[in-house]
């Protein structure tokens, strides 16, 4: 029976210091691996002989402007059709030199995701065999979706954030 | 350079074998299918690298209708949020909103009653039937067939009523609500769900099938074209009915049951090749699941209320906000926005109409998400199409991009 501890002895037992920071929120197995190992943690799910985590279910760049040094998470979602158990890897990248080595290698849909995620984050994957925007304009010169950029006109003055509970 | 040879085995399985190698010297044409061209059926462009009249290469824009949902998302309190999910994939709303409250309720922990959830699982599959309905019919509009489209459409509208009758709308639904339903289903509702279930709906998709299904021309023009395998389709994240027609049996309503659909005795249907047939024969089979479990939910709908008994997150009922304080004061923090989240990190899945649906919600506890990421299904296998329609010519690439069925909104966010 494969289940999250399981996961977690084989993945410890492989990495050891490589892997961290495990938890489970709502019964989803997460963990945090750094950039330089992220490939290499991802291929031994895909290809292990029991786990079979074949399917990347999900990638996404989240911003954490508090977390200093790592501001800038990748992640990425990994399921296993078979038994049915999905498991979710994260790398944290300071957002001054914010490299992420690229997934494409493993799997094909990662291309957009990444370009996504680049488009949003500029999270620059490496060895991305076509790392440009793909939602926004090619010209745009930020990365709208960190945090810095707010959503609304600052210089409004109609809507006081205080009286909205912000 | 490897050498010029056209191979082009139209029944090929392996979309690979399809690979036609780009000579250095030669002249191609470019073609630009899009951004605003009939067959796209919303806005995105593919800029197709032509030799005569075979597509060697192609490259895809996206991005022309992208609103930054996922932006918006980070100032909106929960319940606003419906509305963007509304217009992500617009051929089937509710699964979108229903998805997103599950996503919501999982987080807050809040349970949601029997009766909700069978009317969710009745307008889910409602919505299934509308998309694979809108789906398959265009198909037939992009082969030449255009009756059946038309034929077809007085049940969409039907259907449209139905949500009509349950929440007010018709396109962009905004249907639901955390933690439940806005209203009851009403007996008008009722009678016309049982109407279309029982008898128009059964007979105009029998009468579909026959003018389609063994149709000579229609079949010349889809049977062997656009083929992918399991293996590819797995690598390219392809999920929903373009997965299944590969012969892969994955459906989250199965391996993840949500809202009660454990309940339902109901098949998957599968194809073996992935071409567009299947992905049509598929879609075709998966909208008599979809009645069948309309039928097993709305004969066994489980009386009592209709929504959780949750006043933090669950608006009060209007009688009792005009009478009593508390009501009122509920009533005015959650349309206000101000009731905190629970700190949390969540996933959670639906299946759209074309695949996997996924919520991926970070809250830091305050009262928007911190992080809202949308897994659009869509967005994700049509990279593949470059590779699907490889060798073949436009009529084929039309039905290919018809058949995987990509809905701007989706694609964009």
């Amino acid at each position: 029976m494969i289940n999250n501890e399981s996961i977690v002895e084989e993945v410890v037992g492989q990495f050891g210091q490589k892997v961290f920071g495990f938890e489970e929120p709502f019964g989803l197995l997460t963990f945090t691996t750094n950039a330089s190992d992220l490939v290499e943690v991802v291929g031994f799910l895909k290809n292990h002989a029991e786990f079979k985590f074949a399917f990347l279910t999900d990638l996404a760049g989240i911003h954490f402007p508090d977390n200093i040094g790592g501001e800038l998470c990748s992640v990425c979602m990994l399921h296993s059709w078979e038994n049915n158990i999905r498991v979710r890897i994260k790398v944290f990248v300071p957002i001054s030199d914010p490299k992420v080595p690229t997934l494409t290698t493993l799997f094909a849909s990662a291309n957009w995701q990444e370009r996504e995620t680049f488009d949003f984050y500029g999270i620059e994957y490496t060895g991305h065999p076509n790392l440009k925007r793909i939602l926004n304009m090619e010209d745009m010169d930020y990365f709208p979706m960190r945090k810095e950029y707010p959503l609304e006109d600052a210089t409004r003055e109609d809507k006081i954030d205080a009286l909205f509970g912000r | 350079m490897a050498e010029n040879t056209l191979i082009l085995p139209k029944d090929s399985n392996d979309a690979l074998a399809l690979n036609v190698p780009m000579v250095e010297d030669k002249q191609y044409s470019t073609l630009n299918l899009g951004p605003v061209h009939p067959a796209t059926h919303g806005i995105f462009q593919n800029i197709l690298t032509m030799d005569g009249e075979k597509i060697v290469d192609s490259e895809q824009t996206v991005g022309y209708i992208h609103r930054a949902f996922e932006k918006i998302a980070e100032r909106r309190p929960f319940y606003q949020i419906t509305t963007l999910t509304d217009r992500l994939n617009y051929c089937s709303s509710p699964i979108n909103n229903f998805g997103w409250h599950m996503t919501v309720e999982k987080l807050l922990g809040v349970k949601v009653p029997k009766r909700a959830e069978y009317i969710r699982v009745i307008m889910m599959e409602l919505a299934r039937i509308s998309d694979h309905l809108i789906c398959n019919s265009i198909l037939g509009v992009d082969t030449g067939a255009y009756s059946g489209f038309l034929y077809v459409m007085q049940e969409r509208e039907k259907i449209y009523e139905i949500y009509e009758e349950v929440c007010g709308a018709r396109l962009t639904t905004n249907m639901g609500r955390i933690g439940g339903m806005e209203r009851d289903l009403s007996p008008t509702a009722i009678a016309k769900i049982r109407d279309l279930v029982f008898n128009s709906f059964p007979k105009v998709w029998a009468e579909f099938e026959t003018l389609f299904n063994r149709n000579k021309i229609f079949r010349d023009r889809i049977q062997n074209v656009g083929g992918i395998s399991s293996a590819r389709a797995m690598e390219y994240g392809f999920t929903g009915p373009n997965l299944r027609a590969t012969g892969v049996d994955y459906d989250v309503r199965v391996i993840e049951p949500y809202s009660s659909y454990e309940d339902f005795d109901f098949e998957i249907p599968i194809g073996h090749k992935g071409d567009t047939f299947d992905r049509f024969m598929v879609r075709n089979g998966e909208v008599w699941e979809s009645l069948k479990i309309i039928q097993q939910a709305i004969e066994n709908l489980p009386e009592g209320p209709y929504y959780a008994d949750d006043d933090q997150y669950y608006l009060p009922p209007k009688k009792e906000v005009y009478s009593s304080m508390e009501a009122l004061i509920y009533h005015f923090k959650i349309v206000m926005g101000e009731i905190d989240a629970p700190v949390g990190e969540v996933y959670h899945a639906v299946e759209g109409g074309n695949g996997e649906l996924g919520f991926y919600l970070i809250s830091d506890g305050g009262r928007t998400p911190f992080r809202l990421h949308f897994r659009r299904p869509s967005f994700i296998y049509y990279q593949a199409y470059p590779e699907m329609c490889k060798g073949l010519t436009i009529s084929d690439a039309v039905v290919i991009m018809s058949s995987l069925n990509v809905i701007a909104g989706e694609l964009d966010a």
